[in-house]
């Protein structure tokens, strides 16, 4: 996200480079911009001083599974959208696994988590199953909120998943909301929000900053800097380099760390989550991760090369948690019959999806009103 | 009965739904220390404490989506917007969250979130202060409307509102606040039902439907038409946009047999065009003439008091209309 070599606004044949007239033309345009677009994955900044403690390796393993089971529902997902079993927008989290499950593991039972609509991994990661997330994906009446949601609208407060959303930015005063809820009733409950980088140059977004920041609101605003807004890089868009310096205009406490190191995740998360409960306010993480598929089903990716997305496959939440097992000694073999058993999982969870019966047509006028 | 101003039928039940359910909390601008901007919540910081009447910034999305937040693990948020014009700088958590949250979860969450504040014109605030958004709130599902135009209903609508598990738009008018009525002594347990008219004169010729400050136009005009004229009118205070009690509106045209809808948000696909509409469609057998809706002229409405009083569905316009209506 370091902008630094290129200007953006690039001339191409006379034209300005961000409104291309073809799609010959676009792809020059794309291939010029490319080279601007960092795709170091580790960062520097608060997360140097961050303490990383290595966390135990039967736990490394439950995030393993966790974040295997998003990778393999995400993909089952996009191969259900091309046979055409899935309409709408569906946006994919295929990179972003870290995050969600590093943090979920991060946090108790009892605090809650709003997240933007790419927020399968966050369903997942805070207990959904994946039989019933894919049959509302799929509309279908065993999904959980049978049909109406879809894609965009993962929700399961039981496990205190709060509600993604279609609408950029908007979870996260819902976020604050919730850490309201918990402020004015004297819990020590925390709210966590995931939201893109796209989201940051939102209204709404630094008006939740503002105020849970001046009333010291339990909450743990969370990033993940894929670095695009949709098909737009953010530097594009960005009047700043680091976006992390929003908030700190706001007093907020920041960090920016590897949003693919399950650790470096947990570890930044369960920080800011004793600073929320000890009354000491709001934290915003910045996660630098990468959005290995396209923006939603469908994308045709021509923002970007194809070497960027094999570059970021070497350093991708999955294979950063594999290498960690094996230099914990777990054999290559136990990792196999993890991979054996949740692509079971995922298969199965898929079969009940399109066994579910299509929801009546009466279920259309329930749940307008209570 | 005792009379208060329609302010301090409001502030009671505030008051008197705080004491009854600690979930119950107040958030907006300059609501706590200040007491609100029309006074509305005078008393209440000292009473309850900061934690349950906030000042917020100048925040109407972030402050709204709060309230969402807050609302689907049990609160009962109830949020002030200062002008109800505010409700379009709000649009997103209003419209796209706290209307369709109950249905886009499959009824998982309940948002039961009060939205009140004052609207309408004649007080000479201009285009962006003076609007009346009872239409746009009806327009959406998933959210209840009320209106209520007396201390009376304005004290057991809101009382009701809190209590209710789905999002209300409690509308108030600026014109009514210090309007005098009856109302039930305080601590008493007033709840008027959402969804339910009332006859507020009874007459014999034209119905006339209405609801908020154009009620007392209504009344007015009726008196007028009655002494001047010798015609009846019936007026029948909706007191709910949303939904709309067309029984008794009915009951009232079956008497009559002519119905003329008055509300002062925008005439066009206004509250009145629906009732009308919906008058055609379910009980056109009633209507010995056509139905008609009176509501704000489709300009933004000027700050002139002479210009503003143009645009403004009252009273004259109420008696011209009916004057046509019983030509026919």
């Amino acid at each position: 996200m370091k902008p630094v070599e290129n200007e953006p606004n690039v001339e191409i044949s006379g034209k300005s480079a961000a409104a291309p007239n073809s799609e010959a033309e676009a792809e020059t345009v794309e291939s010029a911009v490319s080279a601007s677009i960092s795709t170091e994955v580790l960062p520097s900044d608060s997360a140097t001083e961050l303490d990383v403690p290595a966390l135990p390796t039967e736990m490394l393993l439950e995030m393993y599974r966790k974040a295997l089971a998003i990778r393999l529902m995400e993909r089952a997902l996009l191969a259900a959208a091309e046979e055409g079993q899935i309409g709408g927008a569906m946006h994919t989290a295929i990179g972003h696994e870290a995050n969600a499950v590093g943090a979920a593991n991060a946090l108790r039972k009892g605090d809650y988590v709003t997240c933007t609509y790419r927020g399968h991994h966050h369903g997942l990661a805070w207990g959904m199953d994946p039989g019933r997330a894919i049959a509302e994906v799929m509309g279908r009446s065993d999904g959980f909120a049978k049909g109406k949601g879809g894609s965009m609208h993962f929700v399961s407060p039981e496990n205190g998943m709060m509600g993604a959303n279609g609408i950029v930015a908007a979870q996260v005063p819902h976020a604050a909301g919730l850490a309201l809820a918990s402020h004015l009733r004297g819990e020590d409950t925390v709210a966590i929000t995931f939201f893109g980088d796209g989201a940051l140059f939102q209204g709404v977004m630094h008006e939740t900053f503002n105020m849970a920041a001046k009333w010291k609101l339990p909450l743990i605003f969370y990033c993940e800097n894929n670095r695009y807004s949709e098909m737009t890089p953010i530097w594009r868009t960005s009047s700043i380099e680091d976006i992390f310096l929003f908030p700190r205009a706001y007093g907020m406490e920041t960090m920016q760390i590897d949003g693919n190191d399950v650790e470096v995740v947990h570890a930044a998360v369960s920080k800011a989550a004793e600073r929320a409960r000890c009354g000491a306010g709001p934290t915003f993480i910045e996660g630098i991760t990468y959005r290995l598929a396209g923006h939603m089903a469908g994308d045709l990716e021509t923002y970007r090369p194809a070497e960027e997305v094999e570059k970021q496959e070497a350093y991708e939440p999955l294979t950063v948690l594999r290498q960690k097992l094996t230099a914990r000694g777990v054999d290559e073999a136990s990792i196999a019959v993890i991979d054996e058993e949740v692509d079971e999982m995922i298969e199965d969870a898929v079969d009940f999806a399109e066994e579910s019966p299509w929801p009546d047509a009466a279920e259309t006028y329930r749940d307008v009103y209570v | 009965m005792r009379r208060t101003t329609y302010i301090q039928a409001i502030n009671e039940a505030l008051r008197e739904e705080m004491a009854r359910d600690e979930n119950v909390f107040l958030i907006g601008e300059d609501i706590g220390h200040y007491g609100g901007l029309f006074r509305v919540t005078r008393n209440l910081l000292d009473e309850f404490g900061e934690k349950r009447v906030l000042d917020t910034p100048i925040s109407e999305q972030a402050f709204m989506g709060m309230a969402l937040g807050a609302a689907t693990v049990g609160m009962r948020p109830v949020v002030e917007l200062m002008y109800m014009d505010f409700t379009l700088v709000a649009a997103d958590q209003i419209f796209n969250q706290i209307a369709k949250y109950h249905y886009m979860t499959g009824g998982l969450l309940k948002i039961p979130v009060v939205i009140r504040g004052q609207q309408g014109g004649g007080k000479h605030y201009g285009s962006q202060h003076s609007q009346s958004v009872d239409s746009l709130y009806a327009h959406f599902p998933g959210i209840r409307v009320v209106a209520p135009a007396t201390p009376y209903d304005a004290k057991g609508l809101l009382k009701t509102a809190i209590r209710d598990d789905n999002p209300v738009a409690f509308l108030e008018h600026k014109m009514l606040y210090f309007t005098r009525g009856e109302a039930p002594p305080p601590d008493e347990e007033h709840l008027v039902p959402i969804g339910k008219a009332d006859v507020k004169r009874a007459g014999s010729d034209v119905t006339i439907a209405t609801f908020s400050y154009c009620l007392y136009q209504a009344l007015e005009a009726a008196e007028t038409l009655e002494e001047q004229h010798g015609i009846s009118c019936e007026v029948v205070d909706l007191r709910t946009v949303e939904p709309l009690d067309t029984e008794t509106v009915w009951e009232s045209v079956a008497k009559t047999g002519r119905l003329l809808a008055v509300h002062e948000s925008y005439a066009n696909c206004g509250v009145g065009a629906e009732l009308v509409a919906r008058a055609y469609e379910e009980a056109p057998y009633l209507l010995r003439a056509p139905a008609r809706r009176l509501g704000m002229a489709p300009v933004s409405i000027p700050v002139s008091r002479v210009l503003e009083a143009e645009v403004l569905p009252w009273k004259e316009e109420i008696v011209a209309t009916v004057l046509e209506m019983e030509r026919r």
